[in-house]
């Protein structure tokens, strides 16, 4: 199990040594010491390793991550796991403005609280947040699931597409063309498999969360739109 | 005994102000109640490489053999911190231009076009097609605001990374892909249903700011193992603070855009009353890099407006490193051509004015996505005449570089031009011709 000591080996040459795992690496756990809020760490993974970070993130913090599982032991500065692609990537403590931002897939796990902008522009990324996430947050998301156990702040879902979003507590206020939706059982056993996999199955009772999309008003110019826009 | 009628009736006579252009926009807006969208840049008349002209050599200056002695075109872009520079033949490359916005057919061509003559393609809002990256030897992978498309793997197969941060035609505006053309492939590259009205963002969603951008290039630095250049584009706006960022921020290469750069659908207004001139950007952006002793360290690429080799050749004695066009490039291929008149009067335009990029209804089969018009596209004969006018727009600038005694054309300087006019004069920083005056100079003379 490699210990990685950041204030001994440089950020650069972990992650160019990530970079270069191949398929069926025998290398598949790693463990990171002292990374100081240091700026993407473990960014741009595309191996099947976990990467485990004791300690608090900077920014971008598991960038474009493919196929790895990152754990931050901390709190995750700005843009945690954008535009990851697939793995996991957990967050111990809190993270900060747009977590998960243009994320294509795979799940983010925050178990704190998500500042403002969280899964903007969202384009199929998983993310479950445990407490509460800030202003804008699903801002134009594209397509993917944010689930906020706590509450959402001002503008929630503004401009948004086709992503999904659940919410248990209290929404400050839905943004452009956001609007609540009935939730079914099919989206009620989503929702469970979704919170089992990010380790909360059972936890919380699914019959107190709203779901919340596009109202598709937006989705063609008009002149009767113009208040919106 | 009445007065002649002649005498009577002073002839009609047009207004200046509302002119036919501004009539037929408000009796348009009135009947839609919309805004116009369309595509090209900037129309009107504004200063330009037209209102400078080269001296060439004289007594004190001696001019190179015009088919003998060498004048050198090579480029190196991104030696400030990329392992892997860029290296061009011609100090003219092709600017982002999305699949979406354009065929894929088109977007071959100019990947074959620039190949053959050893330039970079750009890709666009919506990502990397793998036709593209199979046509173009040299990829620039753009980074938007909208992040449609974006893919690390991509990146990774990109010759360089651009970050945009806006665009001449519309500094501080998002992109726009109106539903005709987000056909089932453009809408599953881009995660969008198919057939709605597209609306890229205008600010990137994981950085604000000069200081935040040096943490995004370090992240994309990290990603791709330090080995990609990184360029910033910019809409030329506030040019000499905005490269004297983008160099802090740690850009190896900063693309500076002016208000005519092309656009594939921005609303009119827009495209003609925000931003400025390419010439009145180049200057300010060659000041702040001289100031931090980057100029020709980070290299400069400009664009706006460039259609033959004169204008290349003042941009870089303008202090710019290369030039990048996109309007040109899609002309070459066959935009606007007036073979094809007759189909474009049919659509409401004319060969030499269409600019409906948007509606997706291009006769010539590029600005489009319907099967039927995309097939009357050849890529081949397209990139073909691509890279025809590359050459002629290299040889015209070496003409000019060698009259003016350069062995290379990064050997132009401002010494070698004048300006037709004050504006352009002091715009552009050279004196009114037949003076030695450069308004807004200190002292008023060189």
């Amino acid at each position: 199990m490699p210990v990685v000591d950041l204030e001994v080996t440089s950020l650069r040459d972990f992650n160019q040594m990530l970079h270069g795992l191949g398929d069926g690496t025998n290398e598949t756990y790693f463990r990171v010491i002292n990374p100081r809020g240091r700026h993407a760490i473990a960014a741009g993974i595309d191996a099947a390793v976990t990467v485990e970070i004791d300690g608090n993130a900077g920014y971008y913090c598991a960038g474009m991550n493919k196929q790895a599982t990152v754990i931050i032991n901390g709190s995750a500065g700005v843009g945690v796991a954008e535009n990851m692609m697939s793995g996991s990537v957990r967050v111990k403590g809190d993270a900060s403005a747009s977590a998960g931002a243009a994320g294509c897939g795979g799940l983010l796990v925050i178990d704190g609280n998500a500042s403002g902008r969280c899964g903007i522009s969202a384009r199929g990324i998983e993310i479950v947040v445990k407490g509460s996430v800030g202003h804008m947050s699903a801002f134009m998301a594209q397509a993917g699931t944010l689930v906020v156990l706590g509450d959402a702040g001002e503008a929630l879902g503004d401009s948004i597409y086709e992503a999904r979003l659940f919410v248990r507590g209290e929404v400050k206020s839905l943004g452009s063309d956001c609007i609540e939706k009935p939730i079914s059982d099919g989206h009620k056993d989503k929702l469970g498999k979704l919170l089992e996999e990010a380790g909360m199955g059972g936890e919380v009772d699914l019959s107190e969360f709203r779901r919340f999309g596009s109202g598709r008003t937006l989705y063609h110019f008009h002149m009767d739109n113009l208040g919106a826009y | 005994m009445g007065a002649e009628s002649r005498w009577v009736h002073t002839p009609p006579r047009t207004s200046a102000t509302f002119d036919e252009h501004a009539i037929a926009e408000i009796h348009r807006a009135a009947a839609t109640g919309i805004y116009d969208i369309r595509g090209f840049g900037a129309k009107r008349k504004v200063p330009h490489f037209d209102d400078l002209l080269f001296l060439g050599a004289s007594m004190s200056r001696y001019p190179l053999e015009g088919y003998r002695e060498r004048c050198a075109t090579d480029v190196v872009l991104g030696e400030r911190f990329a392992k892997k520079p860029v290296h061009l033949k011609i100090p003219i490359t092709i600017a982002g231009m999305s699949f979406g916005s354009l065929s894929g057919g088109a977007k071959e061509a100019l990947g074959r076009g620039a190949s053959a003559v050893g330039t970079s393609t750009t890709t666009g809002d919506g990502g990397m097609t793998e036709e593209e990256r199979q046509s173009s030897k040299m990829l620039v992978y753009q980074i938007l605001p909208s992040r449609y498309g974006m893919n690390p793997d991509h990146l990774r197969q990109a010759d360089a990374i651009e970050i945009v941060i806006g665009q001449g035609a519309k500094p501080g505006g998002g992109g726009m892909l109106l539903g005709q053309k987000i056909s089932p492939r453009v809408a599953a590259m881009r995660t969008l249903p198919e057939g709605i009205d597209q609306r890229s963002a205008c600010r990137h969603p994981d950085w604000t700011g000069p200081d935040d951008l040096e943490i995004k290039i370090e992240e994309l630095r990290e990603i791709t193992d330090w080995q990609k250049p990184i360029y910033v584009k910019i809409g030329a706006a506030r040019p000499y603070f905005d490269t004297a960022l983008a160099v802090k921020a740690g850009a190896d290469v900063v693309v500076l855009d002016g208000m005519q750069g092309g656009t594939a659908a921005t609303q009119e207004v827009f495209i003609e009353h925000v931003g400025i001139p390419i010439l009145a950007a180049i200057r300010p952006a060659v000041q702040a890099l001289q100031e931090l002793d980057m100029h020709r360290k980070v290299q400069l690429i400009v664009s706006g407006g460039i259609r033959n080799g004169a204008d290349v050749a003042k941009a870089l004695a303008l202090g710019a490193d290369a030039v990048s066009i996109g309007t040109a490039a899609l002309i070459a291929l066959g935009d606007n051509a007036r073979e094809l008149d007759e189909e474009y009067r049919k659509i409401g335009s004319q060969a030499g004015s269409y600019d409906d990029w948007h509606e997706g209804r291009d006769p010539a089969g590029i600005t489009t996505q319907d099967p039927e018009l995309m097939q009357r596209f050849d890529p081949i004969a397209g990139g073909r005449r691509l890279a025809n006018y590359l050459a002629v727009l290299t040889l015209e600038t070496q003409t000019i570089a060698r009259a003016c005694g350069k062995s290379h054309v990064h050997n132009l300087e401002p010494e070698d031009l004048v300006a037709l006019t004050v504006e352009a004069a002091a715009m552009a920083k050279v004196p009114l011709a037949g003076t030695n005056w450069i308004p807004g100079k200190e002292g008023g003379s060189l």
